[in-house]
């Protein structure tokens, strides 16, 4: 197995699927001569010239549209954001077209489209720059949802989801793109819809996603060491479709939940998910379901406060042994 | 006109064509065969009874929602789309049936996607305002005003992505051109040379909103030249100028991968959907003087009948039909079932559409 970081990987999965499809291409704003405002695609537009790797002007709503548009001649676009937070100037796009064109049409239609970029508070960018959306996205029925924690599956979810026909929304995180982590030399693509135990455990479940998962682990090993707690970790990896099954084996063999989130927790993946545990495993419930998000309100910017508005190992401890009392 | 400033209308006696002499001469018109030009004359009139005959359905209470009826703008899509090879493409807004019509729908699936029953082209998910019809190129109906541009400029992307010879025809109304994502689309196409030409129809009005009461600047055309695209304006009652001009700009598309704006001037009789007040914004006299001196299929009608194509008992065959044929088309939708809860959860996912080819897991729909 190789190392490679978060970055790494996701330009590796743009590369291989660049090469393995004619009709891949990437396109935003400074992917290609700038090498992308978090240098995800450097050295891409090198390898597979200006065709097949795009600058497009700051204009999400018009070349979002675009790429819905030809992906339903059979373009495969995978569409970077430059930040997930500028999806409010696209939303009629993705909704409405990318969303709902196959349903309007009666099934005639499939838009094989991929959006990508990060989406994450932590960079002390203000409430602007700090959206997660991916509750607001996996909302609407036509949509798929992908979260990538840790490298290999970054690598492996893009690919998968850059072959998918329908469309899909993958969020990044510029706080990860540094993160190393170990990704096989040969291809692998990693089913959507297959969430990932991260750490196996008997006392508690923690259901996350996205940096919430490292910040998890680091909390589970503290609560290991220096209070006896044994926590199994489950990685949705994919919000929509959902691995509830994954959720569920683990819910009957710990008892107790606690779903930790970077999303404002109003009607949040969270919501979502406590609602289908009480409802689908009741009986198995030791105790309340907890729950961990972003602390409800806009992203502060200032800079030490904002690691305290975001889910962070502190806080999930807390959380867990408040779980767990 | 009435979109211009001066609210009162120019008087004619006669039915208009001084405009639009030469366009008959056109290659494009000039070259065309009798049986041609009764072809597109049927089409127009089918457009038209179809969309009666879909309104007395509506005030019936067969058809829910909104029907934003096309009639008086027939030469428009008529024109427009008689013009499309193998490798154009059509995308328009939620006044869609004259446009699915043009290009070769079935009345049929149309009048049936109206009544909301599964035989319709959508199945009886999208309505009124969302036909669509991958494989004659048409891309819908759709209901955002001017979300759709963005998708049109795509389709002209993939043209030229895969090297096709073609253009996609992007409509939108008068009032669309104030929306940001038409102007997002309009640099688009202009700095990648899509072959794209945003085509709009000029009919006045945005609901009860006049042109000059909506829209600054000159003419809604002319903005292409903040981008350096090509731009035209055109008499949208007479088919001939429409293809004429259209047929121009086209092959700019096609051939040279050139977009354009083409702003094309019509009228539409009834009210902006047919359950919305109509003498609040015009005048009675104002329709009717359309009516009388500017219909497109009467305005066609009397070029043919001069030109020897058509006599009174061919107009009066295709009329007949094109009645028959609406008829058909709404026995057909009363006779059909609707579709039933369980299809709500179909169309959805490419996907859960084909279970047997599905790669991903884990659940796509909640409860
Ligand atoms: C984004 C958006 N805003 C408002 C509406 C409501 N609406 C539907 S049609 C319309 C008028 C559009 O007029 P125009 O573009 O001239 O087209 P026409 O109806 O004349 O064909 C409005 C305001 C809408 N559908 N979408
Ligand atoms: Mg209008």
């Amino acid at each position: 197995m190789a190392v490679l970081t978060y970055r790494e990987a996701i330009r590796a999965a743009l590369s291989e699927e660049l090469t393995h499809d004619e009709n891949v291409v990437l396109l935003g704003e400074e992917v290609a001569n700038f090498h992308g405002a978090y240098k995800v695609s450097e050295g891409l537009l090198e390898k597979f010239g200006p065709k097949r790797i795009v600058d497009t002007p700051i204009s999400e709503a018009g070349f979002v549209g675009m790429g819905v548009g030809a992906s339903m001649l059979g373009i495969r676009p995978v569409m970077e954001l430059m930040f997930w937070s500028f999806y409010s100037v696209a939303f009629d796009q993705i909704l409405n077209n990318a969303a709902n064109v196959r349903y309007m049409s009666g099934g005639l239609i499939n838009c094989p489209i991929v959006i990508r970029g990060p989406a994450n508070g932590g960079t002390n960018v203000g409430a602007t720059h700090s959206h997660t959306p991916e509750n607001v996205l996996a909302n609407h029925p036509g949509i798929k949802v992908v979260v990538p924690a840790t490298a290999r599956d970054a690598k492996g979810l893009l690919k998968s989801a850059i072959r998918d026909n329908d469309p899909v929304m993958f969020l990044e995180n510029t706080i990860l793109y540094g993160e190393k982590g170990e990704v096989p030399d040969t291809e692998e693509l990693i089913p959507l819809g297959v969430a990932d135990v991260k750490r196996t455990g008997t006392d508690l479940t923690i259901v996350t996603y996205g940096r919430s998962v490292l910040h998890s682990l680091v909390a589970a090993d503290i609560l290991e060491k220096e209070h006896d707690v044994s926590v199994e970790i489950v990685d949705l990896r994919t919000i929509r479709p959902l691995d509830f099954d994954t959720v569920l084996a683990s819910v009957k063999k710990t008892h107790r939940v606690l779903i930790v989130e970077e999303q404002k927790p109003f009607a949040s993946v969270g919501s979502q998910l406590a609602y289908m545990i009480q409802r689908e495993a009741f009986d198995e419930l030791d105790g309340p379901i907890h729950r961990l998000a972003t602390i409800d309100a806009p992203a502060i910017y200032s800079p030490p406060v904002e690691t305290e508005q975001l889910p962070n190992p502190q806080r999930i401890l807390k959380a867990a042994l408040a779980a767990v009392a | 006109m009435s979109k211009k400033a001066s609210p009162t209308i120019e008087k004619k006696d006669d039915i208009a064509t001084s405009a639009c002499g030469a366009s008959s001469q056109a290659p494009v018109n000039a070259n065309l065969a009798k049986p041609e030009k009764i072809e597109l004359y049927r089409k127009m009139v089918r457009i038209r009874r179809f969309e009666e005959r879909s309104l007395r359905a509506y005030l019936a209470k067969k058809i829910g929602g909104f029907l934003h009826l096309y009639i008086g703008q027939e030469a428009v899509a008529v024109g427009c789309c008689s013009l499309m090879g193998k490798d154009d493409h059509v995308i328009t807004a939620y006044r869609d049936h004259g446009h699915a019509m043009a290009v070769g729908m079935d009345t049929k699936a149309l009048m049936a996607e109206l009544y909301g029953k599964i035989t319709g082209c959508s199945k009886g998910k999208g309505g009124s305002m969302h036909y669509f019809a991958p494989s004659l190129n048409y891309w819908g109906g759709h209901g955002i005003v001017g979300g759709q541009i963005p998708l049109g400029t795509g389709l002209a992307y993939a043209l030229k992505y895969k090297g096709l010879k073609g253009a996609a025809m992007a409509f939108m109304g008068d009032g669309a051109v104030n929306q940001g994502a038409v102007h997002e689309a309009y640099n688009l196409a202009a700095l990648w040379n899509l072959p794209v030409i945003f085509v709009v129809e000029n009919n006045g009005y945005s609901m009860g909103t006049s042109q000059e009461r909506s829209s600054a600047g000159p003419g809604l055309a002319q903005r292409a030249e903040a981008y350096g695209m090509n731009w035209a304006t055109c008499f949208g009652h007479d088919i001939y100028e429409v293809r004429a001009t259209m047929d121009k700009f086209l092959k700019l598309a096609r051939e040279e991968s050139k977009p354009a704006v083409v702003e094309i001037d019509t009228y539409r009789y009834r009210g902006h959907s047919v359950a919305d007040p109509d003498q609040t914004y015009r005048t009675r006299d104002e329709i009717e003087e359309y009516r009388r001196t500017k219909d497109p299929i009467q305005v066609f009608q009397q070029k043919l009948i001069e030109e020897g194509v058509l006599t009174d008992a061919i107009i009066e065959q295709i009329d007949t039909e094109a009645k028959a044929e609406a008829d058909l088309a709404a026995d057909f939708a009363e006779a059909s079932p609707y579709p039933t809860p369980d299809d709500i959860q179909k169309d959805v996912y490419w996907e859960s559409d084909n279970p047997d080819q599905r790669a991903s897991k884990g659940r796509l729909f909640f409860d």
